[in-house]
């Protein structure tokens, strides 16, 4: 059994930093620095390695089995400075026996050594994910058994479906109903379409979490950067009379009617010999086509610069010129269009999915893929029983990976890569 | 060192205690067969058949490990047909209707050719019994037969009853008196016990059938046979009948549904579901008014045919007015009636995957004992328990069965975590890596784990390598093989035209495209045997899949690889729910995989132990 360190608090420049060693030769690794500590009592002590004082720090010393891991601990807290950090830490590197922590090694020792139950660390992992009230909120929704219902009859259809073909398959010699596959294809495209639109609420989960990107985009000079400005309510982007003043993408994270929205001010869409500018146009077009939503400005007498997409929206700006929808001069219209942005964007929100970890929407793509194929095998008229058979097997199993019946050492390795080094 | 009369000694002489036997001689034990009578060993007493799907793969899988079963069963076959030929090679199962009598002459001349097998013609009443350990078995004469490991093989023998309507009386099968004694000492065992039942249809005189009118079902034209060693069938090939219940056969079970020893209440055993007498399923599917009979001759020199698919405990006079409302079968002569049997099982949770009694030492059970059903599932059992008795009677390590690399390790994990509700047999939709684990390789499978125990022998050996090196050499050809889009066109084989050209197993994974599609491209592969074709076709095919599933495989033999000590508390485990505890404890898992089949285990339940298991490793280590 090794003795594990790692850096307890958090990295960078701080007052104090907390170095925590634990194992069975913790309390030794003391006694290279200085004299023995009284256990549970903040001892301050210089640091002595290799005739050289490292630091002056307090020593605190849990012998086990009354320690966060179960077993001996000893925390130096020295002071934060990257150097100082950095001393320690490769003086503890070179004692025998003795490493650097594994991303969560520390919690993991205090499960084996159970001094943590399961669903304790189940929750320390969820309260260190959670950024925002809305993703408790989520997380809680999770928790509640909302994906389990959901999958719970989807499984049971799937495991119809995939009787259904079993049956087809291990009683060919006895009188069962031959022509399975209406049903089977039935049962296997309802829940593929409910699956679908589950894992489409899923990315508005995601963005929920993340925030939504909205990009403003047209031709040079249609006033794209001038709302933005207004929008934002400051000078993020440098605005002028002459056309292709933008350049790169300029980024404003904002509140927009409560939801997270991170503004995109895009160069000017047009045709241009300057070579910056191209590339200005160029990316103006890559982000515009990655973000959730697109504001396309246009004049009165053009075309919109771009096709709009899904809900996207087509306005005529400068109204105190030409008399378009909006001015972001002036102002007018300019609730109007937040509000029709923020429809869009909270209709998305609504929809947003019971999906809200990685896992759950890796293991309903593998479920989808799976189904995806074995309804072109039932499509193929059976040519391979068993491989539609097999693809239902699959996309049943990623189910029960949700619902529990998951693979310890995944799960084990999920949690704790959930938490950072040295916690 | 103690001395003993032999190293195993095998209860019982049917397909269980033959596998059981052979196999334990095979891997070098002085073994004991004590039966009731010589002569009824390897006696069929169900339907006339062996394999068909999953059983079909158990038997190739007992052949591969020198097993008897595929051996006798491909010189007694009379009509073999490989089951779900037009579907993919994974779900495809040799079976063939066998000559009982050639079956059982021949199975008694491969035990008397082994010069380690003692047959004894007496009945077991005890067991000798030393501390915890069995350690040889007492004959109704009171004479002893001491051996450090026992293998009880006893099918039905306990507290069999057999019901004909409403007369019933205690026995095994028709003729034989049931192990009463024997069964009162597996009570003072306190080994947990359950009650199943099976049915049998009445036998029927060939010549009384008019076959004439009815359609017939004959056997392949190229018959596939069971062993790897067999190179064609050799007995007289012979077809089926198929007939068909009407709605006056169903009238009249109905009319007499209370007198079915299985309706008028005298049986509490469970059946099984996938093989329901006429009864059932004249009252389960009421709305069928038809169900298929399969006529299957029991031989080729004997008068009596199977009807499969009309088993009953109805009275027999009821059972002859319903046969003769079946088309063909007017004046059919009832040779003997068709019976329920009621037996107790041991419940298989009770038992280590070596299928030893977890709690006694040196005791083994293997078959119909179990709570199975079928020759194919007790011979396989057999040769687990034979090999694993014989192993710990040498002294050798035991013989483990994964489920990523047998049915017989599925079925053994089956039975051993999860127990039965009703006879168990096998399907192939009970292995998860059924597209890997086929009947066409399973000597590749399973023939390298017995030569390294050593339980092959030196034909089997020799056979296995030469078909080994032919398969690898095949392999390297057809890998070598480099077509275009254009030449596949040319075949009629349909490929993208991206300009890469394809190797042979590439294209052998279409399920479109034949070997000889193949050949066609590339003359010279003409010379690979059919066998070998066959192989390399099904490895192709399925490829791909098999690939996705190495990381569950992968999953699975991690799991497996922690070892849960035979010690474990789980008693001891905090934060389990009550349910769970009592069922690990049951059960014992040995691994932790097999924790994680129990029934109604949850991923927190699991990961406690594994905990605990390592927290144990440490602390030992």
């Amino acid at each position: 059994m090794e003795t594990i360190f790692a850096l307890a608090s958090a990295k960078g420049k701080s007052g104090v930093a907390v170095v925590r060693v634990s194992g069975p030769r913790a309390l030794e690794s003391v006694e290279h620095f200085t004299k023995k500590v009284e256990p549970r009592r903040a001892s301050l002590r210089k640091l002595v390695f290799k005739g050289e004082v490292l630091d002056e720090a307090l020593v605190l010393a849990f012998p086990a089995p009354n320690s966060f891991t179960g077993e001996d601990i000893v925390e130096f807290h020295i002071h934060g400075s990257q150097a100082t950090i950095a001393a320690l830490l490769s003086a503890l590197g070179t004692f025998d026996d003795f490493r650097l922590a594994e991303p969560g090694e520390f919690t993991r020792r205090a499960l084996e050594n159970e001094r943590l139950d399961l669903t304790q660390i189940e929750g320390l992992a969820d309260l260190v994910d959670a950024e925002t009230d809305a993703q408790r909120r989520q997380a809680l929704k999770v928790f509640s058994g909302a994906i389990g219902e959901r999958t719970q009859i989807w499984r049971e259809k799937l495991i119809r479906a995939a009787a259904l073909v079993e049956a087809t398959i291990d009683f060919a010699d006895e009188d069962v109903p031959v022509d399975v596959m209406p049903e089977v294809r039935e049962l296997v495209g309802e829940v593929l379409g409910q699956l679908r639109s589950e894992l489409k609420g899923s990315a508005s989960a995601e963005r929920v979490r993340d925030g939504f990107e909205v990009a403003i985009v047209g031709p040079p000079n249609v006033g794209k950067s001038t709302l933005l400005n207004t929008l934002a309510g400051r000078d993020a982007a440098i605005t002028s009379e002459i056309a292709g003043t933008t350049r790169d993408v300029i980024e404003v994270r904002m509140d927009l009617n409560g939801l997270p929205v991170t503004l995109l001010d895009t160069a000017g869409l047009r045709d241009t010999d300057d070579k910056v500018e191209a590339i200005g146009v160029e990316r103006a077009l890559v982000r515009a086509k990655e973000a959730d939503l697109r504001l396309i400005l246009r004049r009165q007498r053009d075309e919109p610069a771009m096709t709009p997409i899904e809900d996207d929206i087509v306005v005529v700006s400068k109204a105190d010129l030409d008399g378009g929808d909006f001015s972001a001069l002036t102002g007018e219209g300019i609730d109007r269009l937040v509000d029709k942005v923020s429809d869009v964007l909270a209709e998305r929100a609504s929809g947003a999915g019971i999906l809200v970890r990685r896992r759950h929407i890796e293991a309903m793509q593998k479920a989808e893929d799976a189904l995806e194929s074995s309804l072109v095998g039932i499509e193929d008229g059976f040519v391979g029983a068993e491989l539609v058979a097999e693809n239902l097997r699959t996309a049943v199993s990623a189910m029960d990976s949700l619902v529990g019946r998951i693979d310890v050492e995944d799960l084990l390795g999920e949690i704790f890569s959930s938490f950072c080094i040295g916690k | 060192m103690k001395h003993f009369d032999k190293d195993v000694v095998v209860v019982g002489g049917g397909h269980a205690g033959t596998e059981a036997a052979h196999a334990a001689a095979r891997l070098g034990a002085r073994v004991a067969l004590v039966t009731i009578a010589k002569d009824a060993i390897g006696v069929m007493s169900c339907n006339p058949a062996i394999g068909g799907l999953g059983k079909g793969h158990l038997v190739r899988e007992i052949d591969a490990l020198d097993g008897l079963m595929g051996r006798v069963a491909d010189k007694a076959g009379i009509q073999f047909r490989l089951l779900n030929r037009r579907k993919g090679p994974a779900v495809q199962g040799p079976r063939a209707q066998a000559d009982r009598d050639i079956y059982r002459r021949e199975m008694q001349s491969e035990i008397a050719s082994v010069s380690d097998i003692e047959v004894v013609e007496a009945e077991v009443t005890d067991f000798h019994i030393v501390g915890s350990r069995v350690e040889g078995v007492v004959l109704k004469d009171g004479a002893r037969i001491s051996a450090p490991a026992v293998v009880l093989t006893t099918g039905t023998f306990l507290r069999g009853v057999i019901h004909i309507g409403d007369v019933s009386r205690e026995g095994g099968r028709i003729g034989e008196s049931p192990a009463v004694r024997l069964a009162e000492r597996i009570d003072d065992f306190g080994l947990p016990l359950g009650r199943l039942k099976t049915g049998t249809p009445p036998r029927l005189i060939s010549q009384s059938i008019d076959w004439s009118i009815l359609e017939e079902q004959p056997g392949d034209d190229d018959p596939v046979l069971f062993s790897f060693l067999s190179d064609g069938a050799v007995s007289r090939q012979v077809s089926c009948g198929i007939t068909h219940t009407n709605e006056e056969t169903h009238e009249i079970i109905r009319a007499n549904l209370s007198r079915s020893a299985m309706y008028g209440g005298h049986i509490d055993g469970t059946g099984p579901r996938y093989c329901p007498s006429i009864e059932d399923k004249v009252v389960r599917f009421a709305d069928k008014q038809s169900h298929q009979v399969f006529l299957e001759p029991e031989g080729l020199n004997t008068d009596l045919v199977y009807p499969n698919g009309i088993s009953t405990s109805l009275p027999q006079d009821v059972q002859e007015r319903y046969v003769h409302s079946i088309r063909g079968l007017e004046r059919a002569v009832i040779a003997q009636p068709g019976y329920a049997i009621e037996y107790d099982y041991v419940d298989p949770r009770a038992l280590s995957s070596r299928l030893n009694v977890r709690d006694i030492d040196g005791l083994y059970l293997a078959g119909q004992i179990n709570g199975t059903t079928g020759y194919e599932e007790a011979g396989a059992q057999g040769l687990v328990a034979g090999l694993n008795a014989a192993a710990a009677a040498l002294g050798k390590d035991p013989v483990q069965f994964g489920r990523e690399t047998s049915y017989i390790g599925v079925m053994i994990d089956d039975l051993v975590t999860r127990g039965v509700t009703e006879p168990y047999r096998m399907f192939t939709s009970r292995a998860e890596f059924r597209l890997s684990l086929r009947a066409d390789n399973a000597d590749q499978r399973l023939t390298p784990l017995g030569l390294e125990i050593g339980c092959i022998g030196a034909e089997r050996a020799k056979h296995f390598h030469a078909k080994t090196d032919e398969l690898s050499d095949g392999q390297r050809r057809i890998d070598a093989v480099s077509v275009s889009a254009q030449d596949a066109a040319s075949q009629g084989i349909k490929i993208a035209a991206d300009g890469r050209k394809r190797s042979g197993r590439e294209l052998l994974a279409f399920a479109d495209v034949t070997f000889y599609d193949l050949i066609d491209l590339q003359p010279d592969l003409d010379d690979i045997r059919e066998e070998i074709r066959t192989q390399l076709k099904c490895d192709a095919l399925y490829a791909q899949y098999i690939d996705r599933q190495s990381r569950d495989v992968e999953n699975l033999r991690r799991d497996e690889a922690h070892r849960i000590p035979r010690d474990f508390d789980f008693e001891e485990l905090s934060g389990l729910s009550n349910e769970l505890k009592q069922k690990l404890l049951r059960i014992r898992p040995e691994t932790l995989g097999q924790a994680g089949r129990v029934e109604g285990m949850t991923p927190a339940a699991l990961t406690l132990i594994l905990a605990k298991i390592r927290q144990q490793d440490r602390r030992r280590a």
